[in-house]
């Protein structure tokens, strides 16, 4: 988190502990602290203070983009998502199928991109939802969302984007867009855990997802998550800031990890479209060597990283993302990805980049499947 | 991360007799690259039968390296009957112990050993070979090696199978059969686990067995063919017959020996009742399934 945010957060703890909901003195000053955050959070994405919703959390604004979407048209019973969304889109469409919802998985190509003619040919008078990411979790790999949308309001479908991963990274700007529904996550702009937004563009049908109150206008019921939403406000703040010197510098910075890797590590290869990928993200497979024992191994030297073999998540099968991408499960047991950020120095992408040949080296001494 | 014993750390970070002995006496291989781990096992005699030297190979995680390094010192100086009474437990014990999702990389040293010995035994193969019925297609356990680790460890939920050995952990597919073997061998003892399963009901009303045919799809058959990259939808269900459409493909399908169409009416029959046909909606029934090893 970014210490500008805490300094933000930290007298709403103690001195200023109104609740917003109260009439006297103390809540009127927290109200108008929301107020702001709501001004920033919008500011960043290019949209209305009203069309916030602050929420708990990037899973709930996904639960309560989806849920109330089709809730809000009860008629329809199709839902259009891809095989690689985040599981708290995946899992709640899924979900759907047992209230009598037929969920389409789009498909993605080796690169991790869309088809957007299957797409269209999709889409029909039955359809209530299209949810689709904006940039993937695992690979950074952005799909069209602009064109999704526009290709998909006009044929009367709410269209929900997930964009915990882009927002922040990539500029927004939501009133050109045709974007129904979108969802961040406080965390992922290096704003306080515990707190997300969803976008609901102003006109959009939307059922409440937590009701028993009159928070949020009535949209999401709760006593609001005061630090946590005036931390994101100042988070959103600063990505607004940061955002050209981010897709700059960390983009750079990740070009230079991820070129250098791939030609020092023998049998690596990297997963995802590099055209349309966030700046910040690589995700690299190590043939006949498995993620966790790498990610180990890094920990070791004080690098963090993620991974998507099965033996990381506790499943016993690697990602459903390099998977849905046709990346073989040799490959897939052997992919890391490193995330970067504004906070990331050169020294540290230097170090990564002399450290990680030796441990791909050690476990291939280690690997059956290496002649010697 | 996981929560590791300094033992496990130690024998991943400085792993003990990493290689391959040549000319072994016995040599054991298991598990694969596909499955997301692997051992190969060697090991040499001395003149009074006990073993000398063992050496493993291993492609997998920080457990399994852990696993394979700390078998091969334990090995050492043991006669081949006594290493043939090595469960997966003493290897266990002897790390401090591993998380139970882990369990199964000493489920795999074991595995290794046993093949092994048989190797030094009957010159025969050196690869563990699958006996009997397989239960889990997607990591490739017989009914034999379940009752095994159920046995040997005293297991008594699906849950605790799959962290023994896998089984039940790709598509899920084989979860109501694990559980029909944890019945068997432990009887009383076997808790409640798998509610979400559905019960075959008495009689059934028409809704009732739509009901359960959607929620059998739902729960037992979509989720493996969806692993596997294809998906099946219910059109319609005429008294006993159930009409399905596949959607997508079943590339990496295991599955070589039925057609999907059978895969699916077993399912129902297990589920709903004995009585179900299922037939393939027109189309989809055009289009050949494509099942590969």
């Amino acid at each position: 988190m970014a210490e500008e945010v805490l300094q933000e957060m930290k007298p709403l703890f103690c001195e200023l502990y109104g609740n917003p909901s109260s009439m006297h003195t103390f809540g009127g000053q927290i109200g108008r602290r929301i107020h702001k955050a709501r001004e920033q959070v919008a500011a960043l994405i290019g949209c209305g203070p009203s069309e916030i919703i602050f929420t708990s959390c990037g899973t709930e604004s996904d639960n309560t983009a989806i849920k109330g979407a089709l809730a809000a048209y009860p008629n329809k019973r199709k839902i259009i998502t891809t095989r690689v969304e985040h599981p708290a889109v995946l899992a709640v469409c899924r979900e759907q199928e047992n209230h009598g919802y037929t969920v389409v998985e789009l498909g993605v190509d080796d690169k991790g991109r869309l088809d957007l003619a299957q797409l269209e040919k999709e889409v029909d008078d039955d359809t209530a939802l299209v949810t689709i990411m904006y940039a993937n979790n695992e690979t950074g790999v952005v799909f069209p969302i602009d064109k999704i949308a526009e290709l998909v309001i006009g044929r009367g479908v709410v269209f929900h984007t997930d964009a915990v991963q882009a927002v922040g990274k990539i500029a927004l700007d939501l009133s050109n867009s045709n974007i129904d529904l979108l969802s961040i996550s406080g965390h992922k702009l290096h704003g306080p855990k515990g707190v997300g937004v969803l976008y609901v563009r102003k006109g959009t049908r939307l059922a409440p997802f937590m009701l028993g109150g009159h928070q949020e206008a009535g949209r999401r019921a709760g006593t609001e998550n005061v630090p946590g939403i005036v931390g994101l406000g100042k988070a959103c703040e600063l990505a607004a800031e940061n955002i050209v010197q981010e897709n700059e510098r960390v983009g750079s910075l990740r070009d230079k990890l991820e070129s250098a890797i791939l030609q020092k590590c023998p049998d690596s290869r990297l997963n995802g479209d590099k055209e349309n990928r966030l700046p910040n993200t690589t995700n690299i497979s190590f043939e006949y060597i498995e993620g966790e024992a790498i990610l180990l191994m890094l920990d070791k030297f004080g690098i963090c990283a993620s991974s998507g073999s099965a033996c990381t998540s506790g499943s016993l099968e690697p990602s459903h993302v390099l998977r849905a991408m046709g990346v073989p499960f040799t490959a897939a047991h052997g992919s890391i990805r490193f995330s970067l950020s504004r906070y990331n120095s050169e020294e540290e992408v230097d170090y990564t980049i002399e450290k990680m040949p030796e441990i791909v080296n050690k476990l291939r001494k280690l690997s059956p499947f290496v002649a010697k | 991360m996981w929560e590791y014993t300094d033992k496990v750390k130690e024998h991943f970070f400085n792993p003990r007799n990493v290689g391959e002995i040549e000319q072994p006496d016995g040599i054991g291989e298991v598990g694969s690259l596909a499955c997301g781990d692997a051992l190969k096992l060697t090991f040499k005699l001395d003149q009074d039968g006990r073993i000398r030297d063992a050496k493993f190979k291993t492609f997998g995680c920080a457990s399994a390296i852990a696993t394979s390094s700390v078998l091969t010192e334990m090995l050492k100086g043991m006669t081949v009957e006594e290493a043939a009474k090595v469960t997966n437990r003493d290897i266990a014990d002897y790390l401090g112990g591993l998380p139970e999702q882990k369990m199964h990389c000493s489920v795999m040293g074991r595995e290794a050993l046993e093949a092994a010995i048989e190797n030094y035994r009957t010159g025969g193969r050196k690869k563990r070979k699958l006996e009997g019925k397989v239960v889990c297609n997607c990591f490739g356990v017989t009914e034999r090696e379940i009752e095994r680790v159920i046995r040997e460890n005293n297991l008594t939920t699906v849950e605790e199978v799959t962290n023994y050995c896998k089984a039940g952990g790709g598509c899920g597919g084989c979860k109501g059969e694990i559980e029909k073997i944890i019945e068997r061998l432990q009887g009383d003892k076997a808790k409640e686990v798998f509610a979400a399963a559905p019960r075959k009901g008495g009689r059934l009303t028409n809704i009732q067995k739509i009901q359960l045919i959607q929620r059998t799809i739902n729960e037992q058959i979509r989720p493996a063919l969806r692993a596997h990259g294809g998906d099946i939808e219910l059109i319609d269900v005429e008294g006993d017959k159930a009409m399905v459409a596949f959607r997508g493909m079943c590339a990496q399908c295991r599955l070589t020996e039925f057609t999907m169409k059978d895969v699916v009416e077993a399912k129902l029959r297990e589920f709903v009742s004995e009585e179900i046909i299922v037939e393939e909606e027109g189309e989809s029934a055009q289009v050949p399934h494509e099942h590969r090893e």
